[in-house]
């Protein structure tokens, strides 16, 4: 019974396996004939994209890798603590960066100073506050549209704003704000993403126990949108860091022997100090601009570093 | 419609008077009067997109915050119009509690969830006493007692929802609107917030919008079935089920359509 059982189940799982290899051909069985589900090619599809991908990634890092030894090999003799300290001079042996660290440092948090609540409290009016506009439209593609505009405009909107119709000077403080219009349109629209992101279901949540819409902004809203707000400006601040043409048009020096005290010093900054040393013919100095780099790579990701403790720390919290 | 006055006013915890709702041009809800008793629970039941959570979410006000939104009419609470003029939405909302469809706990600990609505609105009182108090009326706390602390997401689906029931009460609501409570939830989970409904009511007025209609003839006191934004049919829940008025009525409970 149980043998004879047995032998009337195997030419069904035979036959059943044959009409999927002969998928297309023979009789219509099962559906077999109305589907032509080539398994094999879309595998294969998926392994090809993949490979693809991780080309793309090698691609990036190879790059990234070569640049970075180049550059050590080309600076990183050069680079030791005398060489931080030290001031530029018109003797290779004897220059440093330290006033173009100190002043791309002021920059950087002056900036980030003004960026980050104008920009997020930006972000939280267009999303939270305003109506849905044709006004509002428009202000929105304006922001789109401002952040693909050189960064040179902005340096010439700085000098006629800053330094000249404000009367900053060529001074840190009129160089930070320049930046800070640079990237406040990135700033808002990631900010704005990130509080779009936000479900619906949280505000619901908070509105229907009576807050208010501020209290549900401040108490719920932003600590969830916070870590992709913050992705988003530390990315925005490693783009002003960087930044040489805008500070160029307002007039940061190439040259300054001192560490900026305040707002109002003239300055410079490390993309510049490098710029200069670059376009020197001695060889020497392009060690130290080379060096510069370095120096400029470490503060990157020195801000990266601390961005990821703040957002895992922001992360833990939820 | 004989079951709208055989309530009298006096009874009501809240009235809809020619309420309608229009959304975009869309309307929603057509003249809608009905009056729900104090501390009894209210069933609206009905196909989707008959209304029922628009109807719902005119009674905290939480339709305010849909763009496009049209309300006309009246409703009124303890006998004063919630739409008149000079009236805080905020306020009502802590007055007229919600829960909604999914789970929607904040991604903080679960003593943060119960204790936000008493902060937000300026609580002075034993703030822990409060939170104990509030999750043991969910009947949420002898499972959550010893994680106050723990991220109100590692909860369940169903112990998130009694959370949220907890996070509502909190504020010490009259009314607790309650918008398919259970539909995203287990049978044993919605068993438990069955029971929960039941038993809040000793102290406030419930109303559940479901589709479920056992459900509804379960938890529920009074039953108005909505279609296509029109209220059909008002009364006693098991006069309802068992001896229904209107052809519509008998039609969607006896599962002829919807």
């Amino acid at each position: 019974m149980s043998e004879g059982s047995g032998r009337a189940h195997a030419p069904g799982g035979r036959r059943e396996s044959a009409a999927l290899r002969t998928a297309g051909s023979g009789p219509p069985q099962d559906g077999a004939a109305r589907f032509r589900t080539r398994t094999r090619l879309r595998r294969g599809i998926g392994l090809a994209f993949a490979i693809l991908c991780v080309a793309a990634t090698w691609i990036g890092i190879v790059a990234l890798g070569v640049l970075l030894v180049d550059i050590w090999h080309d600076g990183g003799a050069w680079l030791s603590w005398d060489f931080i300290t030290s001031f530029p001079s018109r003797l290779a042996e004897r220059a440093g960066i330290l006033p173009a660290l100190a002043g791309s440092l002021w920059v950087l948090v002056l900036t980030a100073c003004v960026a980050f609540p104008i920009g997020v409290g930006t972000a939280i009016w267009l999303v939270e506050y305003a109506p849905d506009s044709r006004w509002n439209r428009i202000i929105q593609t304006n922001i789109a549209n401002l952040a693909g505009v050189p960064s040179v405009v902005y340096g010439l909107l700085g000098l006629a704003v800053f330094v000249r119709a404000l009367a900053l000077g060529r001074s840190i403080l009129a160089g930070a704000l320049t930046l800070a219009l640079l990237i406040l349109p990135v700033i808002i629209i990631a900010a704005q993403e990130a509080i779009r992101a936000v479900p619906v279901s949280i505000r619901e949540g908070a509105y229907a126990l009576g807050a208010t819409r501020w209290q549900t902004v401040r108490h719920q809203v932003l600590p969830i949108a916070l870590p992709g707000i913050l992705t988003g400006t530390i990315l925005s601040l490693s783009r002003a860091i960087g930044e040489t043409a805008p500070l160029i048009v307002i007039g940061a020096a190439a040259f300054v022997p001192f560490v900026p005290a305040r707002p109002s010093d003239a300055f410079t900054v490390l993309p510049i100090q490098i710029f200069n040393w670059i376009s020197r013919p001695q060889a020497e100095f392009h060690h130290l601009a080379a060096a510069g780099i370095l120096v400029l790579l470490v503060v990157l990701l020195g801000m990266n570093a601390v961005a990821i403790l703040l957002r895992n720390r922001y992360a833990k919290k939820l | 419609m004989p079951s709208i006055t055989a309530i009298p006013p006096e009874s009501a915890v809240l009235e809809a008077r020619s309420l309608s709702v229009v959304y975009d041009a869309e309307p929603a809800i057509r003249e809608i009067s009905l009056r729900i008793p104090i501390r009894r629970a209210v069933a609206f039941i009905g196909p989707s997109g008959c209304g029922k959570s628009t109807l719902l979410r005119c009674f905290n006000r939480m339709n305010d915050l849909v763009p496009g939104a049209r309300i006309t009419g009246e409703v009124l609470f303890r006998g004063a119009d919630l739409y008149a003029p000079g009236v805080d939405p905020v306020e009502v909302r802590r007055r007229i509690g919600m829960v909604f469809q999914r789970p929607n706990p904040f991604p903080k600990s679960i003593y943060d969830n119960v204790a936000f609505g008493p902060r937000i609105n300026g609580y002075r009182g034993d703030l822990r006493a409060l939170v104990e108090r509030s999750l043991r009326q969910a009947a949420l706390w002898d499972e959550v007692s010893d994680r106050l602390d723990a991220n109100a997401l590692t909860l369940s689906g169903g112990q998130q929802q009694r959370l949220c029931i907890a996070r509502a009460l909190a504020v010490e609501p009259e009314v607790l609107l309650m918008d398919e409570p259970a539909s995203a939830l287990d049978p044993v989970a919605t068993q438990k917030i069955e029971d929960l409904i039941y038993a809040l009511k000793r102290d406030l007025t419930v109303i559940i919008v479901t589709h479920n209609m056992q459900q509804a003839a379960r938890v529920s006191d009074l039953t108005a079935f909505l279609y296509m934004g029109e209220l059909v049919e008002y009364g006693p829940t098991q006069e309802l089920f068992t001896n229904p008025r209107e052809d519509r009525t008998e039609a969607y409970i006896t599962g002829r359509f919807g």
